[in-house]
């Protein structure tokens, strides 16, 4: 299954929208995207995870390494009501590390 | 450390695709197909089952590098009473389990540092093999489908 990333605006944040599969094949591109976000100035990075399919550790990989691209005031949070995509992120102990919203709205509210 | 014990009475299935990135949803989609066909298996752990799969075929396919374009990784099921295996072999140089680097906590800044290995834990044997490195899965589960028997 292909991957999909589609970039919007929202109320002073980006949202990336995630749709497909994330893995070893996938995962550069995702990566591509976050750091090309975080070098056009985008320092509020909303990625919703609501389409995605399956997302293994390289996926994760990712998500903290865009994380950790962003300055200290800046943010990257996640969009998921998915269990099994949230399973992954529980198992490995990152819903601790990572802000986790149940909507773009709420994610974008503050 | 001993070698994958296979099911009794049973012969594996057997796939084998590319050491390449592009070809880890495939061994995804045909063991989550196989495990759904034959099994009465929550949702839950096929989802359980895929990703344990994945993450043992992206190992296995960078245990090979860049550029070892004709090697391969194995995959074979097979299916007990009560359990499912699948072992996953590639053909790279090997590593020693014990040597892993502990990562820091989850909460600890210096773990933003480590972007693979992030610690999904597996039940899994890992054992030297003539061709590599064998990952042995094992899920229990029950009965298989009478109407899909072999």
């Amino acid at each position: 299954m292909d991957l999909s990333l589609d970039v919007t605006e929202r109320n002073g944040y980006t949202v990336l929208a995630v749709h497909g599969e994330v893995d070893v094949y996938t995962a550069p591109r995702l990566r591509e995207r976050l750091v090309e976000l975080v070098s056009q100035g985008k320092h509020q990075i909303v990625v919703d995870l609501e389409g995605v399919d399956f997302l293994d550790s390289t996926g994760l990989g990712v998500l903290v390494g865009g994380l950790k691209r962003l300055r200290s005031h800046d943010d990257l949070t996640l969009v998921c009501t998915q269990q099994r995509i949230l399973k992954v992120f529980e198992i490995t102990g990152l819903t601790k590390v990572f802000a986790i919203h149940d909507s773009v709205e709420a994610a974008t509210a503050g | 450390m001993t070698a994958p014990e296979p099911a009794p009475g049973s012969d594996p299935i057997e796939l084998e695709i590319p050491a390449r990135a592009e070809f880890v949803a495939l061994a995804r989609l045909v063991v989550s197909s196989l495990a759904s066909a034959r099994r009465e298996i929550a949702d839950d752990r096929i989802d359980d089952l895929k990703l344990a799969v994945s993450e043992a075929c992206t190992n296995a396919i960078e245990a090979h590098g860049a550029g070892e374009v004709d090697e391969r990784v194995l995959l074979r099921w097979w299916e007990g009473d009560d359990r499912l295996r699948v072992s996953v072999e590639d053909q790279g140089s090997g590593f020693d389990p014990q040597r892993l680097r502990d990562h820091p906590p989850v909460t600890d800044p210096e773990r933003l540092n480590f972007e693979r290995g992030l610690g999904i834990p597996l039940e899994v044997d890992f054992t030297p093999s003539q061709r590599g490195t064998r990952v042995s899965l094992v899920m229990y589960c029950g009965p298989a489908e009478p109407d899909l028997e072999p």
